[in-house]
């Protein structure tokens, strides 16, 4: 099993969202950085087919110089080395990411021999286009199942399961394959102090990609209006229990 | 002339593909509508376009996104098409995000608004809503998938025409395919439908420290929802996470309980009619999003307020 995890780095922005004064982008200077949630745990499960079936797990990441650290990261719970395709920092639309990551992916099964998989996740944290995963299978000529909360391989097949409706859709692909998940296909897990070390040691390949231009402009940012009240407080501690009651009561919710 | 692709469940046009024919609609020119496999003719009568389409072929009695795709993408051809709208549900987005690259096409997708144009004017969100961005659409077909539940759904009516086709489907278009469906689980309050959510974050403090907030839950006849906090940490199970990439809930009312108030939590809780929050923390980032508050240590509040509804209870 050899498989391509390709993940985003987000900002986690907390309790709420700055913009910076041009409206381009949020303001990250006081936030820290993550690998967006879906793709973490397309990180993990990477590793964990790999350590079940033997093989190579691959993270690659289009993003700025400090997005290394995200590659790292994902080294740091067992990736066995890194694709970076370094950009200004500048927003990359997903037709764009797409062709990128699609250039790259060719350049490293040419050297390096094909992967059985390509995860994605289902949808960046932050610009939420639900495209670049299909993008990239398209361009391959791959089959894609998308929003996956499940995946087993089996004698050269992919059983994956999808929630919809509170059930579930079973898929059967073909290897190889593109595929795209959400977070709650597993429990990523937390890297440890060796893994870390190791991570800093483990190969990692950079290159800088030319942006195309977008069809889909961002013109600005902006943050939804009337988010902000002040809570009514019903009361301190354990005092309050009669005045929520009361409130429960009046909408209609106790019996 | 835009077309919709109208998805639909049990004989019924969903929700939010009437709200995704709102928006079409608004872009001017006729509004045409597609509707795809078995059950499709019943619901185009009640759809009010000036033309609904309905694909049917034996493939279609399974969800195939290539086939829904090769199916949207026939369409432009057939129909001159300028903009393709559809609801931004998990199924037409990903046959949505097919159709874009088959078509060479970019995809906007979760738009809230569209002024028509060259460049169309969108409004579409990030962040699962924490965070909207306007943007300009360059192309002469755009593809647009809408938010559900942020513009109101057409009323129903009768269609001008209905034509039915049998698309040409690629065994390729047939290889992703669903082969096999598992029923919901019976049984049990689900988190989306749930008119009582109590939601129970880090300071809960640990997996048994949940009891007191499935407590309150079970007195309610509501659900158990958590953050990604103790999805993270193990105590509570994915399934049960509300935010951006947990559930989106709308409840009567959300009892968030040691709980900060992250954007990426509240964008889950968006449709609830109140939010209670319980926090330690008179200045946690929930208070600004809450409409009411108990200022407090959740392991002695949500108890008295269990107590005292028994109490009341007799
Ligand atoms: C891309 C992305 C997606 C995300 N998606 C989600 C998502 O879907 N859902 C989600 O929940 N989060 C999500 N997050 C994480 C989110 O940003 C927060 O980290 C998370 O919601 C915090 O969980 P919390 O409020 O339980 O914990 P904390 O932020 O640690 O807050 C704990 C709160 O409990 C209070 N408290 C402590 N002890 C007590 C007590 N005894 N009684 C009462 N109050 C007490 C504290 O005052 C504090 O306000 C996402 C993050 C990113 C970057």
């Amino acid at each position: 099993m050899k498989a391509l995890v390709c993940v985003k780095r987000v900002p986690m922005t907390g309790g709420r969202i700055v913009l910076t004064d041009d409206e381009q982008a949020i303001e990250t200077k006081h936030l820290g950085f993550a690998i967006s949630p879906h793709e973490e745990c397309g990180v993990e499960e990477a590793v964990r087919l790999v350590e079940a079936h033997g093989g190579e797990s691959v993270v690659l990441t289009l993003g700025p110089p400090d997005a290394e650290e995200q590659l790292r990261d994902a080294m740091a719970i067992g990736a066995d080395r890194g694709i970076h395709l370094v950009t200004d920092g500048e927003e990359w639309d997903p037709e764009a990411t797409a062709g990128a990551i699609v250039a790259a992916v060719i350049a490293d099964e040419t050297a390096s021999g094909p992967f059985d998989l390509i995860l994605f996740g289902n949808e960046s944290a932050d610009s939420g286009g639900f495209q670049t995963g299909l993008r990239v299978a398209y361009a391959l000529g791959r089959p894609c199942a998308t929003g996956l909360k499940a995946v087993a391989v089996g004698d050269g097949s992919f059983r994956c399961e999808q929630e919809e409706g509170g059930g579930r859709n079973v898929y059967e692909l073909p290897l190889p394959a593109v595929v795209t998940v959400l977070e709650g296909l597993n429990l990523p897990r937390y890297p440890s102090v060796p893994g870390r070390m190791r991570a800093g040691r483990k190969p990692l390949e950079a290159s800088t990609p030319e942006r195309p231009a977008s069809r889909l402009e961002r013109a600005r940012l902006v943050v939804p209006a009337g988010e902000s009240k002040q809570a009514e407080i019903l009361g301190h501690g354990a005092d309050a229990a009669s005045a929520v009651v009361d409130l429960l009561e009046q909408i209609g919710v106790t019996s | 002339m835009n077309l919709c692709l109208v998805e639909h469940l049990d004989g019924v046009a969903t929700d939010a593909s009437l709200q995704a024919f709102t928006l079409a609609a608004g872009l001017g020119g006729e509004t045409h509508a597609l509707v795809i496999g078995p059950g499709g003719a019943e619901v185009a009568a009640t759809i009010p376009a000036a033309v609904v389409y309905v694909a049917e072929h034996d493939a279609l009695d399974a969800f195939a996104p290539d086939a829904w795709a090769a199916i949207l993408c026939a369409m432009p051809s057939r129909t001159g098409v300028t903009a393709i709208v559809a609801p931004g549900s998990a199924r037409a987005t990903d046959a949505m995000a097919r159709a874009a690259v088959r078509l060479g096409e970019p995809l906007a997708a979760n738009c809230i608004s569209a002024t028509p144009g060259n460049p169309l004017l969108l409004t579409r969100i990030r962040w699962g809503g924490s965070l909207l961005e306007e943007a300009r659409l360059h192309t002469d077909c755009a593809l647009l998938t809408v938010v559900p539940h942020t513009l109101p759904a057409v009323a129903p009516g009768s269609p001008g025409a209905v034509e039915r086709f049998t698309p040409e489907l690629a065994d390729a278009d047939l290889v992703v395919r669903v082969r096999e469906r598992v029923a919901p689980p019976a049984g049990g309050v689900s988190l989306t439908d749930a008119k009582v959510v109590v939601t129970g974050g880090r300071g809960v403090g640990s997996a048994e420290g949940f009891v007191v907030v499935e407590e309150l839950a079970g007195l309610l006849g509501g659900a158990v929802g958590c953050s990604r906090a103790v999805t993270m940490s193990g105590w509570r199970p994915h399934t049960d996470q509300v935010g951006q990439t947990g559930n989106k809930i709308a409840p009567e009312i959300y009892i968030a309980c040691g709980v900060s108030g992250a954007t990426q939590h509240i964008a889950g809780a968006k449709g609830a009619k109140r939010i209670l929050a319980v926090n330690t923390d008179p200045e946690a980032p929930i208070m600004s999003v809450a409409d009411y508050a108990v200022v407090g240590d959740l392991h002695e509040v949500l108890p008295a307020i269990s107590a005292e509804l028994r109490r009341r209870r007799g």
